[in-house]
């Protein structure tokens, strides 16, 4: 049991919170996440991630209301965001505090130009024009693609479209923004691309992260935080390195990064590097002593 | 067998996708396009069925000229998985998605009767032979489109991005099933950017960049070299780039798959693996 | 398709395409209303040459001419339907006089001035300046966003269109075999792929929708905002005057007709 003390602080820190979280779609009989019990703290830069049908989609849309607002359904325990809760807001009102990127990046653009679409959500919650003016030209520079504003988002690439979608968010100033595998059309280069807009988000203007993603190789650099759901659970919630080489991590079927697996079956054969590396560059430095070791 | 021969081909909006192509695609060959997204990869599998007609040089396929048939003909022989799915259910039961193609190249009843209880088995989907394909998850529904395509047994299989949006188990299964197909004797192409995909079933690979093929080797010597893979805007697999770090140390430089990066470091600190 | 080009926006700038959509479309009504004021050939023709300039500075007279190619078909019906009924009716077994064949030219020109006019106010104002347009007019938020969120996936479902078309031709579906029947039918697994996506792809548009806000306010602010500008007061006081004009020259005078003119 914390103290009192230690629970104010963890409020004050925590932008999102849930606690016995279960959801079950209408219609469905099996709930689609169960007993969900997180926190992400302010800051964060938290990876989502586990199997296809694991809950992930479904709790994410529980953090800015579409659950239940929008999807109807039975929701138990409690879901907190930014110290509102969710069921008793509604949707617009939980969109000044978090933003949610889709995964099709077409259909999250409705607007014949990109700067009209960054303008939109803006537009809804009726910013006067000067101040709509001065955020929608920051988001788009903050994102690098001022040069885009006045084309239509039919043009764009992929990776593009991807950026556009996350100026429409940004431009609404949210003290969160989730992904849902924003990345998963586009090719490696482009995913590069999202995944360093994002961390600049994270590292520089302080918005709390939440990433829904498989691809683990190119993302978990990034990340101080990784849940793992399985079956509408959380299996796992801790720091990534810890996450990555558990035992649960290889049962649930996790794509743990390469340089994380060669770790491992280094570790098996009774080679132990220092540090659990998750990128390349980690891996060659750990290897690189542990050769001259010998 | 598959021949390209310096193919040209412009799209009515002014792209030009395929800038003198030219390649042979052996019965038997399990071969990964790679290259980033529109680089020509889509483009140049679609003028295997013949959906793309080349502007200049010629495709032929098992001697017929691509020009000279309809696509149903050429389909025939050559069966492409399109990445969505849903591009392509439509019918009220997945036995009916399943016999479609064997109903449009003209099948005895009774052949599709068999072939369709034989594909659903394949990809595992027996037990949705009567759900209608809109209820199905989306890994199943990608399931039922293959069957769909399996089913009345191409000698040659295209699969235009499978990995997209799969998470890491349905990859492995996916991997496991086309190494199979392979093992069967049938011609595999799969376009992808996935390099770590490709990097563990060790196919031949083809690099393009801007419609042209700039390399055509094995995945080991390709994924491995590091202008290649800059060219084509693709990143080596992070096993290769762990090694290319310790290159300095006299290591190989041409490895991709983890379990050989182990036996080569065991190896080098004298551990038995 | 080629009568649809002649009505879709080019991404061109002019005068033209600056000018206020609300003026523009009010030009077009006035046109629209004078057109129907007469029935005689002369102002009719008068009425075809007027919206001319307005082309030539827009710049879009290849896909101007275009559009008049596409109404040419419906225009020749026209004609014969006026000539004959009107002949069978009235003037049959005498020779048809020249009155009747001004008379048949003169509803023919009315229907082509309606189809240069709207065609110009298409060709020469953009979607989202059309949208714009709407939502200024007080047309209630929702109509003027389907209208530009159909206008912006317009090109989104044409190309899932020839996707989905490729995808069943690679299971063998054949698309030109087949007598009538089996052609329509050929057509389903191409419109139910198409019709599910859409429906999917509204779902996805409406999440998106939401999360950002959507129904927050009771009144909407604008990024955009248009300003009547001297060109547009222009315009619309000239369009008036024209208007007037019609008007008395309707009211106070008898428009001869050109059969007379010409002695015929």
């Amino acid at each position: 049991m914390k103290g009192f003390a230690n629970e104010m602080a963890d409020e004050i820190l925590a932008v999102i919170e849930t606690r016995n979280l279960t959801y079950m779609y209408p219609g469905a009989t099996k709930p689609a996440i169960e007993d969900v019990s997180i926190t992400i703290e302010r800051g964060e830069f938290a990876i989502l991630t586990g199997p296809s049908g694991c809950g992930k989609t479904t709790l994410c849309r529980c953090f800015n209301g579409l659950i239940p607002h929008f999807y109807g359904g039975k929701l138990e325990g409690d879901v907190a965001v930014a110290d509102l809760k969710v069921v008793e807001h509604s949707i617009y009102e939980l969109a000044r505090h978090v933003g949610l990127v889709f995964q099709n990046p077409e259909n999250q653009l409705f607007a014949l130009s990109v700067e009209k679409d960054v303008a939109f959500g803006l537009e809804n919650l009726a910013v006067p024009r000067e101040d709509m003016r001065k955020r929608v030209d920051w988001a788009l520079q903050i994102t690098g693609i001022q040069e885009l504003s006045e084309r239509s988002p039919h043009e764009l690439s992929g990776g593009q479209q991807q950026r556009v979608a996350i100026a429409c968010v940004l431009a609404m100033q949210p003290d969160v923004m989730i992904l849902d595998e924003p990345t998963s059309f586009l090719d490696p280069a482009g995913a590069q691309k999202i995944f360093e807009v994002i961390n600049d988000l994270n590292k520089n203007l302080g918005i709390t992260i939440i990433l829904v993603e498989h691809r683990l190789d190119l993302a978990s650099k990034y990340a101080n935080h990784v849940i793992v759901m399985d079956k509408g659970k959380v299996m796992l919630d801790d720091e990534p390195r810890r996450v990555f080489t558990s035992e649960k991590a290889r049962l649930i079927g996790v794509g743990v990064p390469k340089a994380t697996r060669l770790y491992q079956i280094l570790g098996e054969s009774g080679v132990h590097l220092g540090r659990v590396p998750v990128t390349s560059e980690e891996a060659s430095i750990l290897l690189r002593e542990a050769l001259k070791r010998d | 067998m598959i021949e390209v021969k310096d193919v040209y081909f412009t799209y009515p909006n002014g792209v030009e996708a395929l800038r003198g192509v030219s390649l042979t695609i052996p019965d038997g060959e399990f071969m990964a396009i790679m290259g980033q997204n529109g680089a020509g990869k889509t483009t140049l599998v679609k003028h295997f069925n013949g959906l793309l007609k080349p502007a200049r040089g010629e495709v032929v396929v098992d001697g017929v000229n691509t020009r000279e048939v309809s696509v149903a003909q050429l389909a025939r022989k050559v069966g492409f998985v399109f990445q969505n799915p849903d591009h392509q259910l439509f019918c009220e039961t997945v036995e009916d998605e399943v016999a479609f193609a064997l109903r449009n190249f003209g099948f005895e009843e009774d052949a599709i009767k068999s072939r369709v209880t034989w594909a659903l088995n394949l990809l595992d989907v027996t037990q949705y032979r009567q759900a209608s394909p809109f209820m199905l998850s989306g890994g199943e529904r990608k399931r039922v489109a293959l069957a769909s395509v399996l089913a009345w047994d191409p000698k040659v299989v295209i699969l235009d991005e499978p990995t997209i949006g799969q998470d890491h188990q349905q990859k492995e299964k996916l991997r496991h099933f086309i190494v199979q197909l392979n093992a069967q004797k049938k011609t595999v192409i799969i376009v992808t950017h996935d390099v770590e995909f490709v990097a563990e079933c060790s196919p031949r690979v083809v690099l393009m960049s801007e419609g042209k093929i700039v390399a055509d080797g094995g995945a080991e010597e390709i994924l491995t070299n590091p202008k290649l893979v800059a060219q084509a805007s693709i990143v080596p697999p992070q096993i290769t780039q762990i090694f290319l770090g310790l290159s300095d140390l006299g290591l190989p430089t041409n490895v991709i798959d983890v379990h050989e990066a182990r036996r080569i470091l065991l190896d080098l600190m004298g551990v038995a693996s | 398709m080629s009568v649809f080009e002649g009505f879709r926006f080019r991404r061109v700038s002019s005068v033209i395409h600056r000018l206020d959509p609300r003026v523009k479309f009010f030009y077009v009504c006035i046109l629209f209303v004078m057109a129907v004021m007469f029935s005689e050939l002369l102002p009719l023709i008068l009425l075809f040459f007027v919206p001319l300039p307005f082309v030539l500075v827009a710049g879009v007279q290849r896909e101007w001419l275009r559009s008049l190619r596409g109404g040419l078909f419906l225009a020749v019906i026209i004609f014969l339907s006026n000539f004959l009924f009107t002949y069978f009716y009235r003037q049959y077994p005498k020779a048809p006089s020249a009155s009747l064949l001004e008379y048949s030219f003169a509803m023919t020109l009315r229907f082509i001035v309606l189809v240069e006019s709207f065609s110009i106010f298409f060709l020469t104002t953009s979607p989202d300046h059309l949208g714009l347009a709407l939502e200024q007019s007080h047309v209630p938020y929702e109509f003027c966003f389907a209208f530009t969120t159909a206008v912006r996936f317009v090109p989104v479902l044409a190309d899932e269109a020839q996707t989905i078309m490729d995808a069943q031709k690679a299971r063998g579906l054949e698309l030109e075999r087949g007598n009538f029947m089996k052609r329509v039918r050929n057509y389903i697994p191409i419109l139910i792929p198409l019709i599910v996506g859409a429906i999917r792809r509204s779902l996805e548009l409406a999440e998106a929708m939401e999360s950002r806000a959507w129904g927050a306010s009771e009144k909407r602010t604008n990024l955009y905002v248009l300003k009547m500008k001297r060109a547009d007061y222009s315009l619309a006081l000239a369009s008036v005057l024209m208007l007037i004009f019609a008007v008395y020259i309707r009211l106070f005078f008898s428009v001869p007709s050109l059969a007379m003119l010409l002695n015929v």
